[in-house]
């Protein structure tokens, strides 16, 4: 056996361990963190990067959208902070919408890993907080300014000491003040969790810096994710996705351009930046665009620097996926959200039996606020949070999921914990028959929920909702999935977007888009849309109309 | 004479019997019998007794664990049943939690309910988060339903409702006007079979114990029966996932509570050997053919959860599975055994299970036909595991068909020798189990390093003294028996019960006399079952948890509750319990935020006569070795000569320096250079390496 051998095996053995210890990280904020997005939504990334700031791993957590957004901030963070004022003991932090992932609500923190008093890598973990001030997590603003505290790069804890100003600063510009600080002293834990793991494993195996690792890992990456690419066809090819926005519809369109050794995405012909907070900023752009890429070229080969480089992204300035300061970004995602589908129906165009129809795309997040109907206020606002997802494309030899997100890695939440967060009943929250897209393989369906105040109260609703005028597109011949609605149970039809009102007595009643079909629904087998009308999945009008399949 | 006793194990591969009488333990391991799992338990239960020249008449005692309830749940071979929810809420067990378990995977697909959807039915009623009725149930609905299930033919219903964890009455409802209609029929509804909050985890939970139970009553009917058939008369208890023994009786009722029950005997055993040895940290790592499993044990007691997941359909990942919401012994168990399938995947990278080769076709070198390379092959080609001796000698092993597949599917890729190869899978398989260990440790606040742990399974011993060096734990114990561990783990188990009810309070409206009813009605009903089992003979044990956080986190914490009642100034007491638990696992409580209780357990158990207590000896006199043969030496890159003992030979006192073998029939412990085992006064082998440097 050759020394060769065994350092590579070593190697091997170390970048699962990376792959590890970047979990832990993940974990222990999950465990620690208070917010509801964190624990239940895995709104959460961490990562460790080498001394050049290039990524090496990063742990896979309910949020594409951190993917390749962290992998650029702590570059911004070298930079800004500058080599030269980094030191052992050290913390940073921020919130720049541009310069970390997408909007205000996203703390991410950065520490220098020290061993042995040399500086040997960077561990970075990114949270979404409950509150950053402001006008609270909405569209409604018009300019980032009310969006809340913007925190630039700078460092939180210099040589071991906290920086007391910013936390006294943060402390008086959000409205759970205990919570967020907790969670920016969670993320720095965290990354003393992986940190000690790493100054572990280098003395497990005998090493002083990482930098021979990471060329191992940045090597193997970078050869694997180019010969998928390699194996490719070569071309430009094009793809729209017109969603419902704000006010107006909103069109995302994309040119692929496949060459030998990289997919460059351009954006050009996508719609102009919103007057409301449905704005991206590129960075989590580039995080979606990647994530639907990978998922179709290259699944298993782990996020890291090289295994991202090869993908390139550019948007015009100004546009909605490239907004630019100023513009409001706080719910980016219910546009990001629509990316991946966006990639697959351009790679569509030459893996036509890889791709999966379209899906609901975002999910259908609720922040609702109760009150008393009696205009008495007893002594606690009510403010209830719930994650739903509509369904997933069908896929090429699968039925698409029902109920259940893409992209996004959501959890929802028991309905049983939701009605002990405050006073609403929650009537129904089930399948919805005949939403899934007609085809081959059916689309996954969509849900129908029904939401009232408990008696005595009311309720306003933030409504960050789309695919009521757009559904979800089939593949192959396969149909549209339903489009969602939103309207109140004596039929009084409401907007997707914006707050809105519940008077008492009155239920709200959400019904989630569905997934795309895949290819054409006469091909399902006759046997397949029998058990869907047994298990009523699909009415006997619909085997009728678009199965034709009379009778049943 | 002391009472002789016996534990049955019955596992996917092998069903294990351990016989105890007068202090002497036998043991034997027979294939199950997939289609009368009893009859391996009866030959296994007279071979023992035979080869202890015990009558059957003569035992006292049976005590069983299995994983019939577990399989029939993987394999969906369950009865065909119904289930009866609230309106509104037909698809819980079908919608899960809307996430997908694999973020980068277009393709996966989720676990099937155990119910389809034409089998589920509505009722329209409703309970609300406090246990009031918002909707009364409506009679002639229910007689409606009832009368549809009649014509449907269902062998088994399951009922579970919204909020039935705090008012079950609509549940109980239902099930009367169907056991009116339908005597025969089997029924469990939520309240009784998993009262706890959470929709999904509940009312899959009685869905799965509707879906066993007509297969488990048959079954553990007809073992009792065949065991009188030789003329085994005594009581025959279970073993339950939590780790206590309850009657058959309460088995065939609540039978998802049998899920689990073998690894917990597991568990068990190796707490029984904490105890011995008076350690109150303690990782037990139980390594078999087609998985490890890794349990946390201190203050010589497994940790328990409230919630699992069986079912896995997705390399093991949390998610693929089904939540089974049931007291527990908690474990992380991973894909890693001497089974497991060694590959190259695209990025070169060496991978290492979850696929097994099992015992069918087995690891190249069985020569049954299997041509992948699993870990034991590697484990061969390194000389930790010697090819005539593998099983007893019972399993002939081929080495060179462990090198060629090693060579092949590892070796060629990555263009390595075969010595190499079989280092990279063995590093792998190692570093895959220390990653998940690492993970559930830090998951429950846990420095692992401080642990001693506790190595049994087939596969363990080869394994421990790398996965030791990866978690920094320096001293592990290989106890004797450690191929039947969990049957012996049986033996040890009081008879026990947990009842766990949901039931919010917030600490700002804490009331002495709710909490006292809260707990006086668990304490109650876990007080019966195992009354059941005792007779209400001897002392038993209480212990009170209540499931803690602060208000808006998403999930809770327990805390121990000490002293008997509540009095009216207890909300401090509650208060600072939970700051402390809090701190330990995360480091810090945090002021101001409102604190809550979301569920609270009671469980009740006999008291488990104490283990002669083992003061460890950490030197004793080298032993003779038995012969010579060559081990590979990571630290070296190539073979070296290490000395070789049976362990048979072997008595308390002998020390053996690493590098060697002690071989047994069923496994073998590697001591690498370094390293120096002790042989125990119970025959445990201690196993630590040294600190001198020596």
């Amino acid at each position: 056996m050759t020394d060769h051998s065994i350092s590579d095996i070593h190697n091997q053995v170390m970048w699962n361990r990376l792959i590890s210890v970047v979990e832990e990280q993940a974990r222990t904020l999950v465990r620690t963190a208070f917010s509801t997005s964190v624990r239940e939504a895995g709104d959460l990334s961490a990562g460790i990067f080498d001394t050049e700031g290039r990524m090496l791993a990063q742990a896979v957590t309910g949020t594409p959208g951190h993917v390749n957004a962290m992998a650029e901030a702590v570059g911004h963070f070298i930079a800004d902070i500058g080599l030269e004022n980094i030191f052992e003991g050290d913390v940073y932090i921020t919130n720049d919408p541009w310069k970390g992932t997408g909007h205000l609500h996203d703390i991410t923190v950065v520490t220098p890993s020290f061993v042995a008093g040399r500086l040997v890598g960077y561990f970075a973990s990114t949270a979404h907080v409950v509150d950053i001030g402001g006008r609270g997590f909405g569209p409604d603003a018009e300019e980032v300014y009310e969006e809340g505290l913007f925190i630039p790069i700078m460092k939180f804890i210099e040589r071991g000491v906290v920086n007391r100003d910013l936390v006294n600063i943060v402390r008086h510009n959000v409205r759970a003040p205990d919570q967020v600080v907790g969670d920016i002293y969670a993320l720095a834990a965290c990354n003393e969790t992986g940190h000690n793991r790493l100054a572990d494993m280098m003395s497990e195996f005998g090493l002083s810096d990482i930098a021979g690792l990471a060329s191992f890992i940045l090597e193997n990456s970078a050869r694997a994710t180019a010969q998928r690419i390699a194996e490719l066809p070569r071309g430009r090819f094009e793809n729209v996705v017109t969603i419902d926005g704000y006010d107006e519809p909103i069109t995302l369109a994309v040119a692929l351009e496949i060459s030998e050794d990289r997919i460059h995405a351009d954006f050009s012909g996508t719609s102009p930046a919103s007057r409301w907070g449905i704005n991206v900023p590129l960075i989590y752009t580039k995080a979606y665009t990647c994530f639907g890429l990978k998922c179709a070229i290259a699944p298993d080969i782990p996020n890291n620097a090289a295994s991202l480089a090869p993908f390139l992204v550019d948007a015009p300035p100004g546009c909605i996926l490239n907004a630019e300061h100023p513009a409001p970004v706080s719910v980016r995602h219910v546009t990001g959200h629509f990316l991946p589908d966006l990639m697959l129906g351009a790679l569509a165009h030459f893996l036509p039996d890889r791709i999966p129809a379209e899906s609901a795309g975002a999910l259908w997040n609720l922040h609702i606020s109760v009150r008393r109907a009696d205009g008495r206020r007893d002594g606690r606002r009510h403010e209830v949070l719930m994650f739903n997802s509509g369904g997933s494309g069908a896929r090429p030899e699968s039925d698409g999921m029902s109920a259940t997100a893409f992209p996004s890695g959501v959890h929802t939440m028991p309905i049983e914990a939701t009605e002990q967060t405050g006073p609403i009943v929650i009537w129904r929250k089930e399948l919805r028959p005949d939403s899934g897209g007609a085809g081959a393989q059916r689309g996954g369906l969509g849900q129908v929920i029904e939401i009232a105040p408990a008696a005595g109260y009311e309720f306003s609703f933030s409504a960050m909702f789309d695919r009521t005028g757009h559904p979800a597109s089939g593949r192959a011949g396969g149909g549209s999935g339903g489009a969602g609605g939103v309207r109140l149970d004596d039929g009084t039809r409401l907007r997707p977007k914006g707050w809105q009102f519940v008077p008492a007595g009155r239920r709200l009643i959400l019904e989630l888009p569905g997934g795309g079909g895949f290819g054409d629904p006469r091909d399902r087998p006759r046997d397949i849309v029998d058990a869907d009308l047994a298990d009523g999945y699909i009415s006997e009008e619909r085997a009728a109309s678009e199965y034709h399949a009379a009778g049943g | 004479m002391m009472a002789v006793r016996v534990g049955v194990d019955i596992g996917g591969t092998f069903t294990d019997v351990a016989l105890e009488s007068d202090g002497r333990l036998i043991s034997t391991k027979v294939l199950t019998d997939y289609a009368a799992p009893q009859r391996a338990v009866v030959e296994a239960t007279e071979k023992v007794a035979t080869e202890a020249g015990v009558a059957p008449g003569d035992i006292a005692v049976v005590i069983h664990g299995t994983t019939l309830a577990t399989n029939a749940l993987i394999e969906r071979r369950g009865a065909k049943t119904a289930f009866i929810t609230t309106e509104g809420y037909r698809d819980v067990i079908e919608m899960r939690t809307e996430n997908r378990f694999e973020q980068y995977d277009l393709y996966i697909t989720l676990p099937k309910p155990l119910v389809a959807r034409r089998h589920r039915y509505t009722v329209g009623e409703r309970i609300d988060a406090g246990g009031n009725v918002l909707r009364p149930i409506d009679v002639d609905e229910v007689d409606a339903l009832a009368t549809k299930i009649a014509n449907m033919g269902y062998e088994s219903v399951a009922i579970g409702f919204i909020h039935a964890y705090a008012n079950g009455a609509h549940e109980r409802r239902v099930r009367d006007a169907l056991r009116a209609r339908l005597p025969d029929l089997s029924i469990s509804i939520s309240s009784e079979v998993a009262p706890q909050m959470r929709e999904f985890e509940r009312f899959n939970t009685v869905v799965a114990n509707a879906y066993v139970k007509p297969l488990m009553a048959r079954y553990l009917h007809n073992l009792v029966d065949e065991l009188r058939g030789i003329g085994v008369a005594c009581p025959v208890y279970v073993i339950h996932s939590g780790g206590g023994i309850i009657t058959i009786d309460t088995a065939a009722e609540f039978p998802v509570r049998l899920v689990e029950s073998g690894p917990a005997g597991g568990a068990i055993f190796a707490a029984d050997i904490a105890a011995r040895y008076d350690l109150d940290r303690v990782l037990s790592f139980d390594m078999g053919g087609t998985t490890a499993k890794i349990c946390l044990i201190e203050n010589q007691a497994p940790q328990t959860a409230k919630t699992f997941e069986v079912a896995r359909t997705y390399r093991f990942k949390k998610g693929s599975g089904m939540p089974i919401a049931i007291p527990v012994i908690e474990m992380v168990e991973i894909g890693a055994g001497g089974g497991s399938i060694a590959s190259v995947d695209s990025l070169r990278q060496i991978r290492v299970g979850p696929e097994s080769a099992g015992s069918e076709p087995g690891p190249a070198s069985y020569q049954r036909g299997g041509d992948k390379p699993a870990v034991t092959d590697a484990d061969l080609v390194l000389g930790r595991i010697d090819p005539e001796n593998f099983a007893g000698g019972s399993i002939p092993l081929s080495q060179p068909l462990a090198e060629t597949a090693v060579s092949r599917d590892v070796g060629r890729p990555l263009d390595m020798d075969p010595l190499a190869s079989a280092y990279g899978i063995s590093e792998v398989v190692d570093e895959n189990m220390a990653n998940a260990a690492r993970v559930h440790a830090v998951e429950n606040g846990k420095e692992i390093g401080a642990f001693t742990m506790i190595a049994f399974g087939g596969a363990a011993p080869i394994h421990a003294a790398r996965l030791a060096e990866k978690l920094g734990i320096r001293r592990y114990l290989v106890p004797p028996g450690a191929g039947v561990g969990s049957a012996i783990g049986f033996l040890r188990a009081p008879f026990g019960y947990e009842a766990v009810q949901s039931r919010f309070l917030a600490l700002a409206d804490y009331e002495a006399d709710l909490v006292n009813d809260i707990l006086d009605g668990l304490e109650r009903s876990a007080a019966a079952i195992v009354e059941e089992g005792t007779g209400g003979r001897g002392e038993v044990q209480r212990q009170k948890t209540a499931y803690m956080r602060y208000r808006g986190q998403g999930w809770e914490i327990p805390v121990d509750l000490a002293g008997p009642r509540f009095g009216p100034d207890d909300a401090a007491t509650l208060k600072s319990g939970f700051e402390e638990a809090y701190t330990r696992l995360f480091g810090r409580p945090i002021d101001g935020l409102d604190i809550e209780i979301v569920s609270w357990s009671v469980r009740v158990s006999s008291i488990v006569p104490p283990p002669v207590p083992v003061a460890m000896r950490t030197s004793g006199t080298l032993a003779e070795p038995s012969g010579k043969r060559r081990l590979f030496d990571p630290a070296k890159g190539a073979f070296t000569s290490a000395d070789v003992y049976d362990r048979f030979d072997l008595a308390p006192g002998h020390s053996v320096e690493g590098p060697s073998v002690i071989v047994e029939r069923e496994t073998a412990t590697i001591v690498p250079a370094g390293c120096r085992t002790v042989v125990q006064s119970d025959g445990c082998l201690l196993v630590e390496r040294e600190t001198d440097g020596s």
